[in-house]
């Protein structure tokens, strides 16, 4: 028997206020951004351009959805380095059946 | 506390790892067929390394302590060679009533293509004809969303599936939802660059809740830490969730799932 669509709604709310996550989670922050700000430095100068265009503009892509407000940001940076999904991938495959 | 790994490649992990997991409280695993590192030539490699899965492995588990339980089938990277997969899936039912077989897993998509959703579709044929519970890869890094689809969708479009019968693995924030929504069980793999994090897979737990959620290390041949659900359960603690919460998520839930297969005999201390 098949299990009932489950609602994803949050019962187990963080139980931290914003100021206890930065005060856990600051430097952790700040470590990780740094991270990505010498990678960034590193493709600067770089002797020659990519040939491929496409992973430096998913990158940028990337960071500037950071910016948006909201609490999806890790769910959006995903599906920025997601390929798509094609609904119609079985009738191109010849498998019969449909995508929703 | 003591906990279950859902996922873990111990054939490829040395012995020294057992003692880890076992003096962390890992009182049980659970490990699917994978890639060996690379395409095995014939069902004779298969046939021998079931005969590891389901003979070497568990009496070395044992020597810790540890349950050891295991999946079957032949993996989704070398599902492309459809004529070896057919031989595979044939071999099978010679193994799956072995004591510590679980079902069938880890079948999914590697890189979506038409020959690895054939053979998909073909072993989930296998395990509803034998009644098998099912444990299911989804792809890494680009390939994830779009093959978790796929996935999804060849299971609901079965009429045979039944969805507390079938694990999803390797959920991550943009696949978790069709997932859970969808009524299957699902697993977070912490495993370092291409999947989550243990922080990542708390964020998941409070965002979603503990229900048909689990964690594993899916420890195997790259950089990987067998040690990293009590990793997930120290960061639960961190963040001041109750011993209840975090046991359902490591330890109840893989008991619940596993229960679902008759051969599922684990002893609790």
């Amino acid at each position: 028997m098949p299990a009932p669509p489950r609602k994803t709604t949050s019962p187990q709310t963080a139980k931290r206020s914003a100021e206890a996550v930065l005060d856990r989670d600051f430097l952790i922050i700040r470590a990780k951004l740094l991270e990505v700000a010498a990678s960034l430095d590193r493709l600067a100068a770089a002797t020659d351009p990519p040939a491929d265009a496409e992973r430096i503009a998913k990158i940028r892509q990337a960071i500037e959805s950071l910016l948006d407000d909201g609490a999806d940001h890790a769910e959006t940076l995903q599906q920025i380095f997601s390929l798509p999904y094609d609904a119609d991938w079985q009738e191109r495959f010849g498998l019969g059946g449909s995508g929703d | 506390m003591d906990y279950f790994d859902p996922h873990i490649h111990m054939v490829s992990r040395t012995t020294d790892d057992y003692l880890a997991l076992a003096q962390m409280g890992c009182v049980a695993m659970s490990e699917p067929a994978f890639w060996a590192g690379y395409d095995r030539g014939s069902v004779e490699g298969f046939r021998d390394y079931f005969r590891q899965l389901t003979e070497f492995e568990p009496t070395r588990a044992a020597e810790f302590g540890i349950q050891h339980y295991t999946w079957l089938c032949i993996n989704a990277k070398e599902a492309e060679n459809v004529a070896l997969s057919r031989e595979v899936i044939g071999m099978i039912p010679e193994f799956v009533q072995r004591p510590n077989v679980l079902g069938i897993g880890e079948i999914g998509l590697n890189k979506n293509t038409k020959n690895e959703a054939t053979i998909f579709q073909e072993h989930l044929d296998l395990a509803y004809r034998l009644g098998e519970l099912v444990l299911i890869h989804t792809p890494h890094l680009e390939d994830k969303y779009a093959g978790t689809r796929m996935i999804l969708d060849m299971l609901t479009g079965d009429a045979r599936t039944d969805r507390t019968r079938v694990l999803v693995d390797h959920v991550e924030e943009h696949t978790i939802r069709p997932v859970l929504e969808a009524g299957f069980w699902a697993g977070m793999t912490l495993y370092p660059v291409s999947k989550c994090t243990p922080e990542r897979a708390c964020d998941m737990v409070e965002r979603y809740g503990p229900e048909r959620l689990l964690v594993n290390s899916a420890g195997d041949w790259g950089p990987s830490k067998p040690t990293a659900v009590p990793e997930f359960i120290f960061e639960m603690r961190r963040r001041g969730h109750d011993e209840a919460l975090i046991r359902r998520v490591v330890y109840d839930n893989p008991r619940e799932f596993f229960s679902g297969c008759e051969r599922f005999r684990f002893a609790a201390r």
